[in-house]
């Protein structure tokens, strides 16, 4: 039979009404409706994320060394949000813009999810074992060939466990080369060991002062602990205290100040000396400190004959009746501080600068008194039976500076360092002068990197042992950060571990045992909780009840303050760099509580807060004094070229009166390599822009600004 | 009329191959049973689409990853539904029930089945959970409190979910290509006109009939869609 039209109409008719006899029409409609409502393979679904039962969790946040107390909300084992815990002694219910993104650094896409090792063109999976099996190997060859010396570790962990154990690892291995990267806390430090006697690290008893006098200080730009920070500042609001920021950039600090001084960036210490000069000079100062100070009279000389008021004018910018008042309104307040430390204070100031802080708490009789300072010895709990054996070996060598590895690596033709551990810390973009330590690092035949992330410096390492995230793992935080007094917190896990990631401590202590004899006889332990448990001892209960433990030592009265150190140190200092026709400008870094530059990356919520201003797309912008801008003919939004002595970058200009003239801006944080699409190839690292620059008296690196020139592009 | 039954010879005409018109009715008539034909080949082809190959196609079928007999533990647990399936302290409802809740008697295996050696080798040893296939998941944009029906309303859990306690084994999980989701939200009957029982299906009709019994409305749409 042929198919004519009308058979074919209705075939067509019949198919029509057989279909309307069925449940199909009905059905895929609202199963497209359906289809459509939930719009599966897009990629803007959004992810209804699984039920389940609601918990809390608290523990100490250790992103930054604030430490504060947290409370992490959990549907089964997935914490979904982290608020500051109430009644914390730190924070007390308060959390920062990093705390509140960091679920992004516990499930974010850039963890490193198991060991890696380097092959040609990028990493291989390897399992621990066969990891720490080949890491111990090379260790145990070192030491055969007596070797030992030539290991080094730079961590940004400290004091802690977990640092004390890499500190351990490498003293029963032989070798002295333990890097911390140093903080202004080291120099604080030392200028308190030099001055007092004793190293410890000053305690600022911000909330009850009624005069703050900030060197730089970024008070309300992450410095110390930033919550608490920010909990001091309306405590001053409300008890009418006075705000006084030090600073050639309108910071957000300087902007929240009552009063704002912009000085030339370096000049700190001798504006505060300037003031020294004018509280001395008219009496104001404590008499006890005159009366019981060592070398008071040469301090007393020193100031008058360096610090006078017309000389400081000229080398600070500072007016100088405006360091007259200053003087007077610091000395007669009834409870003044000073403190020093510049940006979110991660790193050290110049020696100076840090003797003329405490001199001029000395000078205000502020020590050990409410609204003043106090000196605390670093907390001491931590009692490990001494290694035996081959391990208790002393090893001859003097301490590495994490800033002279370039110096010492490039000038031998074989590197001194044979073998490095990074541990929590990512000195190839934190440190001055980044570029020449990768280049120096990259000739180290062996660097392992412990991180939970995928930094730069793991980029550029050998092996990469992924640890615990911070909310995964037991950690005692040792928060000294200014807090009025020292605090022990725990941070404990709050989630299991997602990936196949280990407890730096877990990975030290199965390392020595790989590397057998006396190495694993000094680490006795089974695992680092047990490890942690065992030196806290009787201390455990409380700490692991209250999450914290106030760590308070004696009092060390300043008294005896030793003048001699200052008056030392100012002879040793360089005078200050003078005018240089080939770099005008100075080029400061800034911190913010929007970018993050330590070794943590800003995470993707955070980074979204950044202004257009300081980023836009992959540009960062270098803010410039609207008469800088003329003169060098630099237009806002433009794109310039920026260059110091260490390196070259492309910026934007932002012209800005928040900067004095002559002195340029730029946000630290930026500018990774590494990490993920967020957060790398976004603006410069000004880390690579500017230079080490030694400390003559206590070899700490103390670069803050670096001299620079800006031309248009 | 003459023009339009002379065109009607025509067109049979042309139809027929241009015959003789002596044949031409023959050929009429044989065209109308092929239009007939046509027309019931393509009503049962579309019946059949319609009704056998669109639910054969609609949904994918999978086994759960173990097999459960409700009946058994039934007769074993203090409270029953609730001894698994409860409500926690915050009002929240648990749903299906994680390892915790297996834990205190399958620590290890109770008797020698293949399904619980399965559970407790590859479960509960691992301490992973079992991806349990769930019969009764809504789509995402519906909130369902079953606290406002089981604790308030007092509800029983059968009214809802049937007869489910009395089950031996889990049945075939049936997954709809197209949305995702179980056969069961739908329901068995593609037509939704022989529903017998509640719990046969439970789409937004089937909430709204029941709240307009027991409540006098339907309800709002943010009741249920937030
Ligand atoms: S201030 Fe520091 S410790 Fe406190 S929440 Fe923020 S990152 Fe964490």
């Amino acid at each position: 039979m042929k198919i004519d039209r009308r058979s074919f109409l209705s075939l067509a008719a019949g198919v029509a009404a057989g279909t309307a006899l069925t449940p199909l029409p009905l059905k895929l409609t609202d199963d497209l409706s359906i289809w459509t409502q939930t719009f599966r393979y897009m990629p803007n679904e959004v992810p209804v994320p699984p039920d389940g039962a609601v918990s809390v969790a608290t523990s100490v946040c250790s992103l930054c060394p604030g430490g504060c107390g947290i409370s992490v909300r959990k549907i089964d084992n997935r914490a979904v949000k982290i608020e500051g815990r109430q009644g914390y002694p730190v924070n007390n219910g308060g959390i920062c813009t990093l705390g509140l993104a960091g679920l992004q650094l516990l499930y974010g896409p850039w963890r490193v999810q198991e060991p890696l090792k380097k092959k040609e063109g990028g990493f291989e999976k390897i399992s621990w074992d066969q990891a720490l099996s080949e890491i111990s190997g090379r260790l145990n060859d070192l030491r055969r060939n007596g070797k030992s010396p030539s290991v080094a570790a730079i961590t940004g962990a400290g004091q802690n466990t977990t640092g004390r154990l890499l500190q351990r690892f490498l003293t029963v291995f032989g070798s002295p080369h333990f890097i911390r990267i140093p903080a202004v806390d080291d120099s604080l430090a030392f200028a308190a060991g030099r001055m007092l006697g004793t190293a410890g690290v000053p305690a600022f008893d911000f909330e009850n002062s009624s005069y703050v006098l900030s060197f730089g200080s970024g008070l309300l730009d992450g410095w110390g602990s930033p919550v608490r920070m920010f909990q001091a500042h309306s405590r001053w609001k409300e008890n009418g205290a006075t705000l006084v920021q030090v600073e050639a950039r309108l910071s957000n600090t300087a902007a929240k100040a009552d009063v704002w001084v912009p000085v030339k960036p370096g000049t700190e210490a001798t504006l505060a000396l300037g003031l020294a000069h004018v509280i001395v000079r008219d009496g104001l100062h404590d008499p006890a400190i005159e009366a019981a100070g060592k070398a008071f009279d040469a301090f007393r000389e020193l100031l008058k004959s360096r610090y006078a008021p017309g000389a400081v004018a000229r080398q600070t910018g500072v007016e100088e009746p405006k360091i007259e008042k200053l003087a007077r309104d610091f000395a007669r307040s009834p409870r003044p501080v000073a403190v020093c430390g510049k940006g979110a204070g991660q790193d050290p100031v110049e020696s100076l600068e840090a003797m003329a802080v405490l001199a001029l708490n000395a000078l205000a009789g502020g020590f050990n008194r409410s609204g003043g300072v106090r000196i605390n010895a670093a907390p001491d709990y931590i009692h490990w039976p001494e290694p035996e054996g081959s391990a208790a070996q002393k090893s001859n060598g003097t301490r590495l500076d994490v800033h002279r590895l370039p110096e010492l690596i490039n000038g031998g033709a074989q590197p001194p360092v044979q073998a490095l551990f990074v541990m929590e810390a990512n000195p190839l973009f934190t440190l001055h002068g980044a570029p020449a330590l990768a280049g120096a690092v990259d000739k180290i035949p062996l660097v392992v990197s412990l991180s939970s992330y995928m930094d730069e410096t793991a980029a550029a390492a050998d092996y990469v042992l992924p640890v615990h995230a911070y909310l995964e793992r037991y950690e005692d935080v040792l928060i000294t950060a200014g807090l009025k007094e020292p605090l022990v917190g725990l941070s404990r896990p709050v989630v299991k571990p997602k990936f196949g990631s280990r407890h730096a401590g877990d990975v030290l202590i199965d390392l020595a045992r790989a590397m057998g004899d006396d190495v694993a006889a000094a680490f006795p332990w089974e695992n680092f909780e047990d490890c942690l448990k065992q030196t806290m001892a009787d201390k455990w209960d409380v700490l692991s009840d209250q999450g914290y433990l106030a760590e308070t030592g004696p009092e060390i009265p300043a008294g005896g303050m030793n003048f001699a150190a200052l008056v030392e140190s100012a002879e040793l200092q360089p005078p200050g760099q003078g005018e240089n026709g080939a770099w005008p400008l100075t080029l400061i870094p800034y911190d913010s509580m929007r970018l993050w530059g330590g070794h943590i990356g800003t995470p993707p919520f955070v980074l979204k807060t950044v202004a257009d201003t300081v980023l836009k797309q992959a540009d960062v912008f270098v803010e410039v004094n609207p008469v800088t801008a003329e003169r060098y003919h630099l237009a806002d939004g433009r794109p310039a070229f920026l260059e110091t002595p260490a390196g070259k970058a492309r910026v934007r200009v932002h012209v800005t009166d928040g900067i004095a003239p002559d002195v340029i801006a730029m946000p630290r944080g930026l500018g990774h390599a590494a990490y993920d699409d967020y957060l790398a190839e976004k603006g410069v690292n000004i880390n690579a822009l500017i230079g080490p620059v030694e400390d003559p008296v206590s070899g700490l690196d103390v670069a803050w600004g670096v001299k620079a020139k800006l031309t248009t592009a | 009329m003459d023009t339009t039954d002379d065109k009607c010879k025509c067109d049979a005409g042309e139809a027929a191959g241009g015959e003789e018109t002596g044949v031409s009715k023959v050929s009429q008539d044989k065209g109308l049973l092929a239009v007939i034909l046509a027309f019931l080949a393509g009503l049962g082809i579309a019946l059949a689409v319609g009704w056998v190959v669109y639910p054969a196609l609609l949904y994918s079928e999978q086994e759960q990853p173990v097999q459960f007999n409700h009946e058994l533990h039934m007769a074993e647990v203090p409270d029953g539904c609730e001894s698994c399936h409860f409500f926690r302290e915050d009002g929240t409802f648990s749903g299906v029930p994680t390892l915790d809740q297996c834990r205190d008697c399958h620590e290890s295996a109770i008797g020698e089945s293949e399904e619980e050696l399965k559970f407790v080798e590859e479960y509960m040893e691992k301490d992973q959970e079992v991806p349990w296939l769930i019969y009764s998941r809504q789509p995402d944009c519906v909130f369902f409190s079953h606290a406002a029906h089981v604790l308030k309303a007092g509800m029983s859990c059968e009214a809802c979910h049937g007869p489910i306690g009395e089950s031996t084994s889990l049945k075939t999980y049936q997954e709809n290509r197209i949305t995702g989701y179980s056969r069961d939200i739908w329901g068995e009957d593609l037509t939704g006109i022989f529903k017998k029982n509640p719990w046969d299906s439970m789409k937004m009709d089937d909430c709204a009939r029941c709240h307009d019994k027991e409540t006098g409305s339907k309800g709002a749409c943010f009741q249920c869609h937030k």
